[in-house]
């Protein structure tokens, strides 16, 4: 059983539990507030960042973080200028991250890996910024969760509650910028943006309150990222699709047990 | 009883360029009822964002000082499957539990069960509660209270700041009438027995003769300020309403 003293492995099982529970808790935010589809936007971001890192030998989860942080801006500045059509807009930067992303990267494996991910050579340095970042996403995310809820119910309550609604909406979109650049070495960017919403949307299924639906989504990331990569490992498959897929048994089942 | 706790002057408010609100001037009185009407796009949701403090402005708007101000919103949908208990919404106030235990009584909630509402039922307890369908109200998701009922929470939630002044944005719209005969017998009471002061927009001419101690007809500009039945007669509402038929024949000129 040589599995169990792979090194490499157990680091890849840490890298995926974080990046699978930070992504189920900002998942429970972006199914809250009907912007599934944005992560799957946002994820693809990444790509055009990954090229550059691939060229110019840089580490690829700064430049994808660089990228996506820029979008996540100006996605965040269209949101004020309600005269431009903003789901177009979104769009465009989409196609547009696509297909800059596929001609910086020079050759078809390297694609490969940056759009389903790689998680079978993670190293120290990417175990360790998983777990400093999740730690970042998780305490920033504590603080804003109750405003971001408010504002998601009704934004005239909260901004007359006090809630800076247009800050806590930049920091989190940062948040997720964070968490999908983690991500993309695990599941890599076509398969990120359902990392996000597949957890939330089962533990929204099992939740008549937000602590309890918070907390399940975290939990369902932490469990299916890992099993998955596991689960992989032994049937020789490739990480990410597993992943999502258990996600999707996980959601499936939820389902039996729906509350009405 | 005179006391002023809010006067406003030469108050303008303008969206690129266009007068939303002009030149207004009034004032209001401790434990006054005040309604706001007029026309969409009178400026009265806008109005009370100036007043909240979102809005930029021009003029005046000079609050008491120390003064705490509750906002009811315009009323919203909160969708059936949002994971958000009673108990969470109004805990956002950072309150304690017997703080929120109060002001459902206020707003009119049976409180026979006070004691489910101190002590939250655990174990094989809410086992049975659940089953029987008897789950108490703190532990309902928002989502799935009636129109009158999530009134009544949300006017909870203003009132967990202790205000002064409670603002109100069309209180019943989407509401039943018994509801809405609840909701503004509920506004007088607060007044009479909290002494809270009231100011809430309203479409509904009847309400507001019967509610309101004094109402600001609003068209832009300040078109009658006074009790109700000294200063809206036939005349005020035919120039109030017939104002906006003038400004929409006016702006179709343009098309």
């Amino acid at each position: 059983m040589a599995l169990i003293f792979d090194y490499n492995l157990v680091l890849g099982l840490i890298t995926a539990g974080m990046v699978g529970a930070t992504a189920g808790y900002l998942g429970s935010i972006m199914v809250l507030r009907r912007l599934a589809l944005a992560g799957d936007v946002l994820s693809h971001v990444a790509l055009p960042g990954i090229g550059i890192a691939l060229l110019y030998n840089l580490n690829p989860f700064l430049m994808a973080f660089v990228f996506l942080f820029a979008a996540s801006w100006i996605i965040w500045s269209l949101e004020k200028k309600t005269a431009l059509p903003t789901d177009a807009l979104i769009g465009i930067l989409f196609v547009a991250s696509l297909a800059i992303g596929v001609m910086l990267i020079p050759n078809l494996e390297e694609l490969g890996e940056a759009l389903l991910g790689d998680i079978s050579e993670i190293g120290l340095f990417d175990a360790f910024l998983a777990i400093l970042f999740s730690s970042i996403v998780f305490i920033t995310g504590s603080k804003i969760y109750k405003g971001l809820v408010l504002g998601t119910i009704s934004e005239d309550l909260a901004i007359a509650n006090g809630v800076k609604l247009r800050k806590i909406n930049l920091l989190f979109l940062v948040l997720v910028s964070i968490v999908v650049a983690l991500g993309v070495k695990v599941v890599g960017t076509l398969l990120m943006g359902a990392l996000i919403i597949v957890s939330a949307t089962a533990a929204k299924n099992l939740s008549r309150n937000i602590s309890r639906y918070a907390f399940l989504s975290t939990l369902f990331g932490l469990i299916t990222a890992p099993s998955g990569l596991l689960l992989a490992k032994i049937y020789e498959l490739n990480p990410g699709p597993v992943i999502i897929l258990i996600g999707v048994g996980v959601f499936l089942l939820t389902l039996v047990f729906r509350r009405s | 009883m005179d006391e002023s706790i809010l006067k406003i002057e030469d108050l303008t408010i303008s969206f690129d360029e266009n007068k939303v609100i002009d030149n207004l001037e009034f004032s209001v009185h401790k434990k006054d009822i005040i309604a706001i009407i007029g026309p969409n796009g009178a400026g009265k949701t806008v109005l009370f964002r100036a007043l909240l403090g979102l809005l930029p402005y021009s003029g005046k708007i000079n609050w008491r000082n120390d003064i705490k101000i509750g906002y009811v919103p315009q009323r919203f949908v909160v969708e059936r499957d949002m994971p958000l208990s009673v108990e969470e919404f109004l805990n956002y106030k950072k309150t304690k539990k017997d703080q929120i235990i109060n002001v459902l009584k206020m707003v009119g909630f049976h409180v026979h069960d006070e004691h489910l509402l101190a002590h939250p039922i655990r174990g094989k307890d809410a086992l049975l509660a659940a089953s029987s369908g008897t789950r108490h109200l703190l532990h309902q998701p928002l989502g799935v209270l009636s129109g009158g009922e999530l009134q009544k929470i949300l006017i909870a939630f203003a009132l967990l700041g202790n205000p002064d002044v409670l603002l109100f944005d069309e209180p019943t719209t989407g509401i039943d009438l018994g509801g809405e005969e609840t909701i503004y017998n509920l506004l007088k009471k607060l007044r009479d027995q909290h002494g809270l002061t009231i100011i809430f927009i309203s479409h509904d001419i009847h309400v507001v003769y019967q509610y309101a101690s004094r109402v600001l007809c609003l068209n832009k500009e300040k078109i009658c300020f006074g009790p109700p039945r000294d200063v809206l007669g036939a005349e005020e509402l035919k120039k109030l309403y017939g104002t906006e038929v003038g400004i929409y024949e006016h702006s179709g000129h343009h098309h």
